[in-house]
């Protein structure tokens, strides 16, 4: 047994040092001289935190970050407005063609994005949005299907009982959800925004799709994959850039690292 | 009364109603209709039948993205599985720790995906790179990675291995909840290791196997940054933008999956019809893997709670 558990944590602590290897190296590059980053070395021979201010005064940095931060927190917030009604109705609320309306949604999640891009940007591009995020953040005012899907298996698991109490004492169901049902949801709420800010913060394909022609309306991560062909000697640069884009992900993680959990659990644990 | 019930449920789901209308059933019927026509963004679509999935048939880009995607559907998806399964079997196992390993092993699932791509290129640069360099202290010629037709893919394998965590968390809730009675009877008719995972663990998480089957096949079916990313990075072309589009498939078509030839096609060359009729051959593909998933799962039947 005790052989067996040194073997466990061995294998545990090899592959604790490959996935940390990627970050901790970016980290170690970043820090390095444009010089001394295009070599093969590990180690910086010295150490360079002015890198990471550089990075917002040799790029537009700043303004990537502010329409990425844009981006995330409208989606986010439009979402749950949005979606928590939505997947509420489709939980508790009992109406004809639930089932239906359900599958729709759950066709809705399944659908690669590719396959709606052209008439979606065709229609953007005739009222002149596209070269902006708007194309991204307005449809969340109108449901995000994975969002529905999430917040619908939360609100399965809160007792009926409860509500039915409610509806007892005379409330209608929009005070039943607002009264009752949202401080009872905190922990999937909490989930499924965390999700859409940080599927909003790393989207790539959308921000490419609606903004690549308008260089004002860059997010970070579109800035990023151009970065690197602009500034391609300054590997020190671009992996601090690299850094950046990755520190408030991780960052939101640790404070909220339990509702996460419990949500990802969520999306598949009860196949 | 019921009228003013079927009000009130109305104005829970209205806006979701509104949703799927303009931005899934509008688009959908919109992309069956161009993939009957032919148009670039300046002209008016004209008719012209069942023209672009002829053309379909003889497109070599088409072949080749069809076939990558392939590629990545058969290797990607079952490495993730196995590779998910053993490591939350290992963290199900561990007893000093386990919260601070399953913070490690999760995390790198959150990088966004061109920040981890880059990373991932740095890594396995050929000639500098720290992968290679420690081949090299092995003794090891180490390949060209992202710079190699036939490695290419299998490093963008080792990117999504690195971003495994989410679907090792679903994996590790489904293996924890295993009841422990099972492997007690299993103990008791003298099952080893081997039998009690082949015939206790296995089938108890083998709806969750068939969720992320689905769910795998579907993200790779729209495979897209990654391999955008890659690309761009890797061939150290001046792409900014929409201009990615030239580094697309580098090397040598290797990373040119079905997306970003339908991509390349509906924005670099403006041909919308061909380009709607490669959606509509997605949205099929994605279609039966979604059917699969709904005819076998319960949780996504709908009815059976609430």
């Amino acid at each position: 047994m005790r052989l067996a558990w040194i073997a466990r944590h061995s294998i545990a602590i090899a592959l604790t040092i490959m996935f940390l290897a990627p970050v901790v190296y970016l980290v170690l590059l970043s820090l390095m001289t444009s010089n001394q980053a295009l070599t093969s070395d590990y180690w910086p021979n010295t150490w360079h935190p002015e890198n990471y201010l550089r990075v917002f005064q040799v790029t537009e940095l700043p303004r990537y970050l502010l329409n990425t931060v844009i981006y995330a927190v409208a989606a986010t917030v439009f979402m749950l407005i949005s979606s928590v009604p939505a997947a509420y109705a489709l939980a508790k609320l009992k109406f004809r063609g639930r089932n239906a309306l359900f599958l729709t949604i759950i066709c809705v999640m399944m659908l690669p994005p590719q396959v709606v891009t052209v008439p979606l940007y065709l229609m953007w591009a005739r009222y002149g949005l596209t070269g902006s995020i708007w194309p991204l953040i307005v449809p969340m005012l109108f449901g995000d299907a994975f969002s529905i899907f999430l917040l619908r298996q939360f609100l399965l698991t809160i007792p009926v009982e409860y509500l039915d109490a409610a509806r007892v004492d005379g409330c209608g169901e929009w005070r039943v959800l607002l009264r009752v049902v949202l401080p009872m949801a905190r922990p999937g709420i909490a989930a499924a925004g965390l999700f859409q800010f940080f599927f909003a913060w790393n989207d790539y394909y959308g921000p490419l799709l609606y903004t690549s022609e308008n260089e004002n309306a860059w997010t970070l991560s579109l800035g990023l994959a151009s970065f690197h062909s602009v500034h391609h000697v300054d590997w020190n640069l671009v992996t601090a850039a690299t850094v950046l884009t990755m520190a408030p992900i991780i960052i939101v993680f640790f404070f909220a690292q339990r509702a996460f959990v419990q949500g990802v659990t969520l999306t598949g644990v009860k196949g | 009364m019921r009228w003013k019930r079927n009000l009130t449920t109305l104005s829970f789901l209205a806006p979701m109603l509104i949703g799927i209308g303009v931005f899934f059933l509008y688009p959908l019927a919109s992309a069956v209709y161009f993939s009957f026509t032919e148009f670039d963004l300046l002209s008016v679509p004209e008719w012209v039948g069942l023209d672009n999935y002829r053309k379909m048939a003889d497109d070599p880009f088409l072949l080749q993205s069809v076939q990558n995607t392939l590629w990545m559907v058969v290797v990607f998806v079952p490495v993730r599985i196995v590779s998910a399964i053993g490591l939350s079997m290992l963290l199900a196992r561990l007893k000093r720790g386990a919260g601070f390993f399953r913070t490690v092993f999760y995390l790198p699932a959150l990088a966004p995906p061109v920040a981890a791509t880059i990373a991932f290129v740095y890594l396995l640069k050929p000639g500098t790179g720290p992968v290679n360099t420690f081949l090299e202290h092995l003794g090891l010629d180490g390949p060209l990675w992202f710079n190699s037709p036939a490695w290419a893919k299998p490093s963008l394998v080792l990117l999504g291995l690195w971003g495994i965590g989410d679907i090792m968390i679903i994996f590790l809730a489904a293996v924890l909840g295993v009841p422990e009675s099972l492997y007690e009877a299993a103990a008791l008719d003298g099952a080893n290791a081997w039998h009690r995972f082949r015939y206790v663990t296995l089938p108890t998480i083998q709806p969750v196997i068939l969720f992320a089957a689905v769910t795998g096949v579907i993200y790779t079916l729209q495979y897209f940054d990654q391999a955008a990313v890659a690309g761009a990075i890797a061939s150290g072309n001046a792409t900014t933008g929409g201009g990615i589009t030239s580094s697309f498939g580098y090397p040598e078509g290797s990373t040119f999956t079905y997306p970003l030839w339908l991509y390349t096609v509906g924005f670099s060359y403006s041909a919308l019809g061909y380009a709607n009729a490669m959606a509509v051959a997605l949205f099929v593909a994605a279609l039966a893997v979604t059917v699969i998933l709904l005819k076998r799962s319960k949780a996504f039947a709908g009815e059976a709670e609430a």
